[in-house]
């Protein structure tokens, strides 16, 4: 499964790697990380078939996790990639706009990487 | 000869005139009208009986010697002796004629030609004497009007000093209460200005605290989830050691290094931003320190937009950076500049935010960071793509308490507060705007 990540950290990419080097050494998993989602959507155009999960941070710069999610879901409808929202502000308002832009999951900061993981697992069945 | 009669009666009317005897003294005014009846009865006499001319002649030495007498003698005449100077020489003359005559008429006839030269003198000598002291008395009496007028002057003067003097005693007393009117009132203002300078930064403290939650629960995030994934790797080394496999022993112990470094990284990374924090809510010392311009306006950049993001989850924009690496370390007092550029970043996603509500097809809201090394001085440059500043308000927008946003929501000190901010580093603070199209705030800093 291909992965990309957006965030606009930019050691999430080191994290991710430790996190899931397991997943990672046995090609369970592969993962891809851009800063934005100007750049997300740059990548999914020369990646089309390999962006299949998207952790995308509601909070950046630019264009916002909201956005990139909408824009997402627009584009690639059969089938969609799954996205999953990570945000720092977990609130109401936040969730019931990433359900309606067509959003798979939502997870809130500080990320816990087991229960990413089984939720990763999970989409894999 | 008659002269003598003649000389008493102008004499006596002179007196009774010019003393104004019927007034002021009315018993010598009897006498002297008298002697004035008399003498007029004895000239007539004189003229018309030749016989008593000599007697005459006596009568009126001896009348005219009394005259003189009492006008020496008597103090009421006292300002009219210049007479006895006068006439005088003439009575003397006179009776040394008259005596000549009585002694040897044919001696008189002989020395006439001599006698009346003297005669002549005499007489010259009286109307001299009555010339002189006439024209000394005018310029007597204009000299005391001048004096009298000048006194008068003078009392005038120091009236008026006087009416001065209290007023100015008066003006001084109201000058001197409003005086420390004013000096009370310059304290209350510099006590509440300081009031208000505190809860701007305040303000603008609870404006930064969502963004520096969010600021440091990033690195927090990084330096909990590498700690935990070290904790693992340090697992799997110990399973290695048993293992003896040296070459993935060093494997992840380079690993574990690495993360090491990671968490001391974002460990600072929060402590840096918590200093900061501080620092922001720190009375200023005023105390100037070498401080990396590139470095402050990212973490301000930073502070603002996130800051601004948590308070409202609609907000978005995008931020651009242009730094210019020879800007480098500048002595400024980093807390303050640092609210500058807060406040001018805040003004500019508040701007894009504003424009991003009208709805306008393609617009991205955009906010730019630049700095620039040039010469002497280093600029700092917050632009943005928002709706720009209207003409009419241009002028005022340094103003202390101008606000164009709703009562409530901005103090109006914010630029006022900028402006003294930079003017006290030595520096400028300039702005560009073209309606519709953004706004530029340029600072100037000297090196």
């Amino acid at each position: 499964m291909k992965i990309l990540v957006v965030d606009d950290e930019k050691d999430i990419q080191a994290l991710f790697e430790q996190r899931f080097r397991k997943e990672i050494r046995s090609h369970e998993m592969e993962f891809s990380f851009v800063y934005s989602g100007e750049e997300a959507l740059a990548f999914m155009n020369d990646h089309i078939h390999e962006a299949v999960l998207i952790l995308s941070d509601i909070n950046m710069p630019g264009m916002s996790g909201l956005e990139l999610l909408k824009r997402i879901k627009q584009r690639y409808e059969n089938p969609p990639p799954v996205v999953m929202m990570i945000t720092a502000y977990g609130d109401e308002e936040n969730y019931q706009k990433s359900l309606s832009y067509g959003a798979d999951d939502f997870l809130t900061k500080p990320l816990d990487f087991l229960l990413l993981k089984e939720k990763l697992k999970k989409i894999e069945v | 000869m008659s002269l003598e009669f003649i000389i008493i009666i102008i004499v006596v009317s002179y007196l009774r005139k010019r003393l104004q005897m019927s007034l002021t003294m009315p018993e010598w005014n009897r006498r002297f009208l008298w002697l004035l009846y008399g003498s007029v009865g004895l000239l007539i006499l004189q003229v018309s009986v030749p016989r008593f001319n000599a007697v005459g002649n006596w009568i009126s030495i001896a009348v005219l010697g009394l005259l003189l007498y009492i006008i020496y003698k008597e103090k009421v005449f006292e300002s009219e002796r210049f007479l006895v100077t006068a006439l005088l020489p003439l009575l003397g003359v006179l009776l040394f004629e008259d005596t000549i005559i009585l002694i040897s008429r044919s001696f008189y006839d002989k020395w006439k030609s001599w006698i009346d030269p003297l005669h002549a003198f005499a007489v010259i000598w009286a109307l001299g004497t009555w010339i002189v002291t006439r024209k000394q008395r005018s310029e007597l009496k204009k000299a005391r009007e001048k004096a009298y007028e000048e006194e008068q002057n003078n009392r005038i003067i120091s009236q008026m000093k006087a009416r001065l003097e209290v007023q100015v005693a008066e003006r001084t007393a109201a000058l001197t209460r409003q005086k420390e009117e004013l000096e009370h009132t310059l304290t209350e203002l510099k006590s509440t200005q300081a009031q208000l300078i505190q809860s701007e930064k305040m303000a603008s403290l609870g404006e930064l605290t969502a963004g520096i939650a969010h600021e440091i629960q990033n690195p927090l995030n990084f330096v909990n989830n590498f700690s935990e994934v070290n904790k693992e790797l340090l697992e799997e080394l110990k399973l290695a050691i048993d293992k003896g496999s040296m070459g993935e022993v060093k494997a992840l112990a380079d690993d574990i290094i690495e993360n090491e470094q990671k968490i001391n990284h974002h460990g600072k990374r929060a402590d840096g931003i918590v200093k900061s924090m501080l620092q922001h809510s720190r009375k200023s010392t005023g105390q100037k320190e070498l401080t990396d311009i590139n470095a402050l306006c990212d973490e301000y950049l930073r502070l603002s937009f996130h800051g601004l993001r948590a308070k409202d989850k609609s907000f978005n924009a995008k931020f651009k950076t242009d730094f210019d690496t020879a800007a480098g370390k500048i002595n400024i007092m980093p807390q303050e500049i640092g609210r500058v550029l807060l406040n001018l970043l805040n003004n500019a996603f508040y701007a894009v935010n504003e424009k991003k509500q009208e709805g306008i097809q393609n617009y991205e809201p955009a906010v730019t960071v630049q700095t620039k090394k040039t010469g002497n001085s280093v600029s700092i440059t917050v632009s943005d793509n928002g709706n720009g500043i209207p003409e009419k308000i241009k002028d005022k927008i340094f103003q202390p308490f101008f606000t164009t946003k709703q009562t409530g929501q901005g103090t109006g000190l914010g630029l006022s507060l900028s402006f003294d901010i930079i003017k006290s580093h030595g520096g400028n603070i300039n702005m560009e705007t073209r309606e519709k199209e953004g706004t530029k705030f340029i600072i100037t800093l000297p090196t």
